[in-house]
This record gives structure tokens, sequence and C-alpha cells, in this order.
């Protein structure tokens, strides 16, 4: 498989790259660990003119704290993610969701820019953005801007990022201490896309769910936030009967595709069963 | 289009080349510099059969470019036996433990085995069979690819292999 020909660019600053994208105009296509775009390029499904390849750009790396957030520089890597101890204490969600995705080969190349970037909703780190509210730092010709994940997915492959534009980090708000998580995903195999997957952080009070966030994997043409199952949770002790309600309600805003991973009507049923185990573990874990 | 000037370090030897850009680092090892080791499995990034070690990171060299590789610092299945010409830990296990049958993975499981041992020296079973994931293999069902890779970090460790009961 021979890609179609490219010029390549290997800029040293977001200055420089979002210039290199300007002036390149549409023809043009920005390269992390190029694991997604790579592929696609091999099948001949994109043919950009040219790649700018962000590898060299010292400023999208490293993950830091700030105030009472985390700020993860775009070209870090699920194995970078992964091995990250400040992350382990304040986002533990990140590792368990980074070891689900692709194989290790793929996790020291891929990187959450490059994941959360494309628009695909097979990957898995878009829903958890979702679910952990949070934003998107876009350097692009007018400026810098910010994007809330759950403003940025429009649809399959269709996000609020422009053509000239670079995502160069991601900010996550910490969630409360003493927060229960977790990431559920039912795959084919290691290394598959989710046939559903789902993500929860909560908060409980007094054997109570305090907030609850959720985020759903690859069933539909965009990741989901679900929030009004989270809402039907608020308040409930998780009881079987409030939880069968809030999966109902997931499912509900499910409309997956029927393909190699099962039938339609399958895959929003697993949504519900990935949401609910998801809900068990995270209240397991969750203190309060 | 116009070629890029590429330099690196493959198996401890420098090496410069002009590539085209969308020449992917698999073609630039196997055609150019004729190290055959790496393997071309499924060319979509599955198979691992295409792994090389790449500044200290595992990766599938069918999903990389060669100018992505310029300054990196390589190491393919060629480049694994001791100094002496003696085989690795990793190569010794795989003999000894009937780690292969075809042997069209075994250098691509090798050269991930051998950054998996560098990053845990003592990985359990689980851990090895969740650390060679992105690596498959048709014939062995991988129980004989587990244990030779416990047996090279046994060795490596300089403790006895002891072969778990089956």
């Amino acid at each position: 498989m021979i890609p179609g020909a490219f010029a390549y660019h290997r800029p040293t600053s977001v200055k420089d790259a979002v210039g290199l994208l300007a002036r390149l105009g549409d023809e043009s296509r920005v390269l992390a660990g190029g694991h997604s775009l790579i592929p696609l390029m091999k099948l001949r499904l994109a043919a950009p003119a040219n790649l700018v390849d962000l590898a060299g750009i010292a400023e999208l790396k490293g993950i830091r704290a700030d105030g009472n957030d985390v700020v993860i520089g775009a070209m870090t890597t699920q194995h970078e993610l992964i091995g990250s101890d400040l992350l382990a204490g304040k986002v533990p969600i990140l590792r368990e969701t980074s070891e689900q995705v692709a194989d290790p080969q793929v996790r020291y190349l891929g990187t959450l820019g490059g994941n959360v970037s494309g628009g695909d909703p097979a990957n898995d780190m878009p829903a958890l953005m979702m679910c952990l509210n949070a934003t998107y730092h876009i350097a692009g010709k007018s400026g810098e801007r910010r994007v809330a994940a759950r403003q940025f997915y429009q649809g399959t492959f269709v996000t609020a990022l422009g053509s000239g534009d670079v995502l160069t980090a991601v900010r996550i708000p910490v969630p409360p201490a003493g927060h229960g998580y977790a990431y559920e995903k039912l795959k084919r195999k290691i290394g598959d896309f989710a046939t559903a997957a789902a993500a929860v952080v909560l908060t409980m009070s007094g054997g109570k769910v305090a907030s609850c966030s959720i985020g759903l994997t690859n069933v539909a043409a965009t990741p989901l936030w679900a929030e009004a199952a989270a809402k039907i949770l608020v308040g409930s002790t998780l009881d079987t009967a409030t939880v069968k309600k809030a999966v109902a309600a997931a499912e509900a805003i499910t409309a997956p595709a029927s393909d190699a991973r099962g039938p339609a009507a399958y895959r929003t049923k697993m949504a519900g069963v990935m949401l609910a185990r998801a809900l068990g573990r995270a209240k397991a874990r969750a203190r309060g | 289009m116009a070629k890029s000037q590429v330099s690196m370090k493959v198996n401890g030897k420098a090496v410069e080349a002009l590539v085209e850009p969308r020449t992917l680092l698999i073609y630039f090892l196997r055609d150019e510099l004729r190290l055959t080791g790496p393997h071309i499995g499924c060319e979509t990034s599955h198979c691992g059969a295409c792994t090389v070690d790449l500044d200290g990171k595992s990766v599938k060299s069918c999903t990389v470019f060669a100018v992505q590789a310029n300054g990196a610092d390589i190491r393919t299945i060629e480049g694994m036996a001791n100094p002496d010409g003696t085989l690795h830990a990793l190569q010794e296990g795989f003999r000894e433990m009937h780690g292969l049958q075809c042997g069209f993975c075994t250098p691509g499981m090798i050269t991930r085995a051998y950054r998996l041992l560098q990053e845990n020296k003592n990985p359990s079973e689980e851990e090895i069979r969740y650390g060679i994931s992105g690596n498959l293999c048709r014939c062995t069902g991988y129980q004989n690819i587990v244990k030779a890779i416990q047996y090279a970090a046994a060795k490596i460790n300089g403790v006895p292999f002891q072969e778990a009961a089956e």
C-alpha cells in the first residue's frame, strides 16, 4: 500500500505550523502520531498534498497541573498518558481508558490530540473528554480560541476544527477528590475499536449520587454526552430501578451503524450494558 | 515530488539517504537498507510483524513514514544478537521454548518483547500477554511465545527459568 505523494513539512513552533497551514491551504493536513491519518492515506481515502508534522514542536508536549485543571499537550502520546503519575493521581480514568486504546505499538505513537481532533466516533478519548468536560485549545489564522469538547463534535469526521487550525492542548478540570470513575469498553478483540463503550465519572455523598457525567463511544455519528441519563441518577443510591431508567435514557440517544461489530439494536443494548457496568464500578471506587 | 534527506542510526550504523516523503519506514528498511527481518504482514497496523524499536519505542514500521524517523535510533531484529554474535536471550528463548513455527511473526515478536523487558524486567504472564497484544501469531497459540519471553527474562535477570505447570 503506497500513499499518494505529498510534500513533508516539519515546523518547530505552533506559530510556524499555523503559518504553513494558512499558506498551503486546504490541500494540507496536520500529522500527529499518524495512526489514524497514515492508514487512511495508505487506503487513499486521504491524499493530502502537504503534511505538516507536529512532532518537532516541543511546546505541544507534556502534562502539567494548572490551578484546578490539568493541561495536556496535544502531542502527548497514549503511552505517556499511561505513564503519568500526575494524571494517575488526579484523573485516573485517563489511564484506564488509554490502556484500552489499540495496542502497545499504537500507543507509543498515537497522541491525545490526534485521537480527539479527527472526529472519529470510534476513538475512545472523545467521549471521555465530553464526560470530563474538557476544553480544547486551538490555534488558527485568527489567533487562539477554546472550544468545549461537548460542543466540538458535529458529525463523523466533522468537528469545530477548521482546515488551518491546530489543536494544541486539552484542558481537563480535575474531578473532586474521592470521585468514582470507570471506562467500560466492549470489543471483539484486544486492539479493536469499541462495539460500544461508556465513560462514567461520579461523586457520592451520604450514599447518594451527588454528581454524574456519562460519555458514550462509537454508538452514533459523534461521541455522545448522555446528559439526561446522568441527571436521572443524581440523588439516587444507584438502585436497580433508577439505573434501569438511566440506561434506557442513554440507549435512547444512541444511533449506531450496523456493521461488523453487530447490528444497530445490539450495539445500542451493549451501550446500556457498558453504562450499567461502569456505574457499578464507579460507585465502588467513590468515597462519600 | 521532491525527495527529503534523512539520516538515522540503524542497528548502530549511521545511515543517510534521500527518500520520497511517502516512503513508509518498512519499505525504507527492507528495500533501501535490505534489512528484510522486519516483515510486511497485514500492512494495516494490526499484525505487528513489521515492529522495530525506534528511540526506545516499539513501533509498527508500516505506519511510520521514513521522514518521521529522521534523526532516530532504530533497532531491527538484525541488530538483536549480542556483539560477539551469540544469540540475544530472547532469540535463545524462542529457540529453546519453541516460540515459533512458521517464523513470520518472530522478528516483530522479539523486537517488541525486547522493549517490553526493557520497561519491565520481570513481567507476569498477564503483563507479557498484554505487552505483546499488538503482535499476531497464527501458529503457536502464543503459549510458547510467552514461555520464550519468560525464559529470556529469567536469563537476563540471572535466575533459573522455571516453566509453569500446564
